[in-house]
């Protein structure tokens, strides 16, 4: 889902046409170090870069950066210990992917979990492929090579103990790190046969045989712990903060408050008299759109963390605030509205809404407003570089490092090749580290420190005020009844900053991909709809949050769709299944949607059966209808995105005094087949404790250009006693022949409706602006 | 020089007494476990122990400590409670991300070391301070309860 970047020839590792999936013997080179030093069986499988080039464009999301399953390169190396180590190639920020992709690859190897191991790759496009953990595409992206992967090395273990036993190598069979020759009982360990194994004819093609889904030993049974679990709960973990090198120096920046801000003069006598402070160092900011790059600033160097940061107190700069200096929250909502009360750019039209909107027995009007939000990871950006020859090393929580590596490259004017980006546990990401403007600081002073090692931490107060905020927008939306209540005219514009201003300056429209994010792709029976997109300024970062536009349309879409049923005294859960209309396959084409999350409109099309049959097992699972005590209610949403069906039944109780508790939420996902689905429980899990926080707390307000909110007690985020008291996660089984997906994001949206339709069937109030804050009070 | 007991151990840190203990803990010792969130005790990332109850030490600075003695995460294991709760959260699949795991378990710890089967109050009061941006509440409270030994306790 990243915008249009460059395009770049990817280069090395390619092989033909013919063959769209490579699997390259590579036992003899190399190339990572940790894995190749274990010798035996090294294989790399990988989709080659010409294929996607040379094909018209597949999934169509080709302007990605640098592409995207274009070349994922990803390795086993099986040691005479028998140890099995398994690259991971994305980055782990809670979803378990560092378990999950290890798991498949494991799976179809036949190889015993107690004895495999998991690598962390560096950053390295040309030969992982794209690294970009994000748009929740991981497991749907990577499941077939990494089956092919796991099989193609088990059949070459096979095929070694065949030669080593003489026997046909239909007689024997890889099980569990043991290949056993059938009639006889024989049993060589996978260690014993790896470097034979790494001798033997690399299957390819067709002849690769993976195994039938019921063979499956881990995948879909939620059964292996956490690879990282134990070293997360004795302290042992490695986040990008936790990096230590020796003689080590530690960074923090003034940045400029203000977006487009500029230093005019730094008085740092005060800073330098610090004990610990060691040196105060100015960033210069980037030219242009900030895309990845550093916002500049005055970075204080220290002995610690803490000399730096005192350092910083006693700083005295003098900024030019620039074009943005009167950003304010209050007056911009008031640009946005005026916007959306007027005609703006068409981006779907399907009937004629004026027409059937005039002859209507009923209209409806409403509109939505939902403020910027803060990522707020747990962990703050940090990153760790250090130059040394001519090479510079970056350890950090990147959820792109291959955008961290040739950024890095580009500012010190370094080949790529020079450049090693370590990726390490992402203490949390939710998109906003997938901007590694926080390496390219690492790297800019190091430099300045003579390539010694410094690592950058944001404070909290960093990351609020300088992040890639999540957009604002108001979402106006009209419709027409029939004289039974029934929608015949759907209006929705949508005014929201884009995405694309943080990468081209000036942008004032949503990009088909936040368009296509559950506004323009609504798949309801509705005859005339129209959506318009009005133009809006940004004047600070905008950059992707979980989820993304569609928290925004959702709320939206999935409100309004409450309303509609309201007006028309219809049942709301009943309601949004006729909206949604009979089962149907609809092809994004036909909903005006050029993007599809990214996937191919042939293997992706929109299926409203799996979204009614989402809304339908919430429902059922939620005992919808149940007679609820005074102040209580129900509310559901059924949201789209990610190519994936989520559906959420929100359980509220809202006091004397207007607060609310969330006793329950009943959560349904089809997202097809599953790797691990006690991770799909813990997303869902997860994805309402945010989307309640979205929906209750979450706000960052502009005044003067600068955000307002400073640590976790301006901004506040759910705590434990105000998370939903249980969630039920209802997986729809699926099919491992049918495409899969995604998860990570999928269960945010529907959250926030869910829950302000509950608050309405329990006090008659309607949310319209979030965060509800103290709407319901007295 | 300000002298600190972390872990058992004995230690001379040569740094301003108004450094709050996290620091000396992550920059100076390399007890890199115990996490910074806020730097203001509101995320309650940085708990540690100190003479047995749960604090933040991102706002305790090392001069406030004397003899008192400090349990980090990388420690807490020796304690048969800390490794109950350890173990419950490895068990029940708890951490997602898992940067505010240390935290939650040291708080968890404390509270189960005061009152070893806390009610569903009890427990949201202990750990009301620790935020999870992850959202793991529900299993936190879950693999508290394992740990306390309640057989019934689910994710």
């Amino acid at each position: 889902m990243n915008p249009p970047l460059e395009t770049r020839d990817l280069g090395t590792d390619v092989a033909s046409r013919d063959a769209p999936l490579v699997i390259a013997n590579v036992s003899r080179r190399t190339f990572l170090q940790g894995v190749s030093a274990l010798g035996g069986l090294v294989l790399a499988v990988g989709f080659p870069a010409t294929v996607r080039a040379a094909d018209p464009p597949k999934y169509g999301a080709d302007g990605m950066p640098h592409g995207w399953v274009d070349s994922p390169l990803v390795f086993v190396a099986i040691g005479e210990d028998g140890i099995v180590s398994i690259v991971c190639h994305r980055s782990e920020m809670g979803q378990g992917v560092r378990t999950g992709m290890p798991m498949i690859v494991a799976d179809e190897l036949e190889a015993d979990w107690s004895r495999v191991r998991v690598v962390q790759a560096p950053g390295d496009e040309a030969r992982y492929g794209n690294q970009d953990t994000d748009g929740s595409r991981s497991t749907r992206h990577f499941f077939m090579p990494m089956r092919r992967c796991g099989a193609a090395a088990r059949q070459m273990l096979e095929a070694a103990a065949a030669a080593r036993w003489k026997v046909p190598v239909n007689e024997v069979q890889a099980k569990n790190s043991e290949v056993v020759h059938t009639p006889t009982g024989r049993r060589l360990g996978y260690g014993a046969l790896a470097k034979a194994a790494a001798g033997m004819p690399m299957p390819v093609g067709d002849a690769i045989r993976l195994k039938d889904p019921s063979q499956f030993r881990y995948i879909g049974t939620g059964k292996l712990k956490l690879v990282d679990a134990q070293d997360i709960a004795t302290g042992k973990a490695q986040y990008g903060m936790d990096t230590r090198l020796p003689g080590m120096l530690y960074a923090v920046i003034a940045r400029p408050q203000v977006y487009g801000g500029k230093v005019v003069s730094v008085d740092d006598a005060a800073a330098l008299k610090v004990p610990g402070v060691v040196r105060v160092v100015q960033v210069e900011p980037t030219p242009g759109a900030p895309q990845f790059n550093p916002l500049g600033g005055v970075a204080v160097i220290g002995r610690n963390t803490w000399a730096a940061i005192q350092g910083r107190n006693a700083l005295k700069v003098v900024w030019d605030d620039g074009p943005n200096a009167s950003y304010d929250s209050v007056a911009y909502r008031a640009t946005l509205e005026e916007a959306a009360r007027k005609p703006g750019p068409v981006v779907r039209n399907d009937g004629d809404f004026a027409t059937a909107s005039a002859a209507a027995a009923k209209r409806v009007t409403a509109e939505y407003y939902l403020p910027h939000l803060a990522h707020a990871s747990m962990e703050p950006p940090a990153a760790s570089a250090r130059i040394a020859q001519g090479k510079c090393e970056v350890w950090g929580c990147f959820q792109s490092p291959q955008a961290a590596r040739d950024l890095v490259a580009k500012r010190l004017g370094m080949p790529v090749d020079d450049v090693t980006v370590h990726v390490t546990l992402l203490g949390g990401g939710f998109g906003r580290k997938s901007k590694p403007d926080f390496g390219v600081e690492a790297a800019v002073l190091s430099k300045a420190m003579d390539g010694k090692p410094v690592k950058v931490v944001w404070t909290r107060e960093d990351d609020l005020h300088n992040d890639y905020f999540h957009t604002v927008s108001v979402e106006h939306l009209e419709a027409g009844l029939d004289a039974q209540g029934r929608p015949v005219a759907w209006l929705h514009r949508t005014v929201a900053p884009t995405i694309v201003s943080t990468f081209d300056a000036g942008a004032k429209q949503e990009a088909n991909w936040e368009l296509g994010m559950g506004v323009i792709n609504v798949p309801f029976a509705i005859p005339n709809i129209r959506i318009e997109n009005p133009e809006a300024v940004a004047h600070t970062r905008i950059g992707w949050f979980r989820s993304v536009s569609n928290v925004p349309h959702a709320f939206a879409v999935q409100s309004f769709v409450a309303e509609l049923a309201a007006a028309a005294g219809r049942d709301p859960k009943d309601y949004l299944l006729e909206v949604i209309g009979p089962p149907r396959v609809v092809t994004p084409q036909m909903l005006a949607d050029t993007w599809n999350h990214g996937e191919s409109p042939e293997r992706y099309p929109v299926d409203t059966g799996r979204l009614r049959r989402v809304a339908e097992l919430a429902a059922k699972e939620a005992g919808w209808g149940r007679s609820l005590p005074k102040g209580s209610g129900l509310g559901i949403a059924a949201h789209y995105s990610f190519v994936s069906y989520v559906a959420a039944v929100v359980e509220v109780a809202v006091n004397a005094k207007g607060e609310i508790s969330i006793p329950r939420v009943d959560i349904a996902i089809d997202c097809g087949a599953t790797v691990n689905p006690d991770r799909v429980r813990a997303q869902m899990q997860g994805a309402c404790v945010m989307g309640v926080g979205a929906a209750t707390l979450g706000e960052i307000t502009f005044k003067d250009g600068r955000a307002q909110q400073d640590n976790f007690n301006t901004y506040e985020v759910t705590r434990m006693a105000a998370a939903p008291r249980e969630v039920r996660v209802h997986i729809v089984p699926g099919d491992y022949a049918k495409p899969m997906g995604g998860v990570g994001e999928p269960g945010v949206p529907p959250i926030p409706p869910a829950l302000c339709n509950a608050i309405f069937a329990a006090t008659g109030k309607r949310i319209r602006q979030l965060p509800i804050g103290d709407q319901l009070k007295a | 020089m300000t002298k600190l007991n972390i872990n058992g151990k004995a230690y001379d840190v040569d740094l301003p007494a108004d450094t709050p203990l996290l620091w000396v803990l992550r920059d100076e010792l390399g007890l890199t476990g115990t996490k910074f969130g806020c730097g203001m005790a509101l995320c309650g990332a940085c708990t540690v122990h100190i003479d047995g109850q749960p604090g933040r030490a991102c706002v305790t600075p090392i001069s406030a400590l004397g003899a008192k003695k400090v349990v980090t995460i990388e420690a807490i294991g020796a304690d048969k409670v800390g490794k109950a709760v350890q173990t419950a959260w490895v068990e029940m699949g708890v951490p997602q991300c898992g940067y505010c795991q240390a935290g939650q378990i040291m708080a968890a710890t404390a509270l189960l070391k005061q009152k070893p089967k806390p009610t569903d109050t009890e427990i949201e009061e202990a750990m009301t301070g620790n935020i999870c941006r992850c959202g793991t509440y529900n299993r936190i409270r879950a693999a508290i309860k394992s740990a306390a030994g309640d057989k019934g306790a689910m994710a």
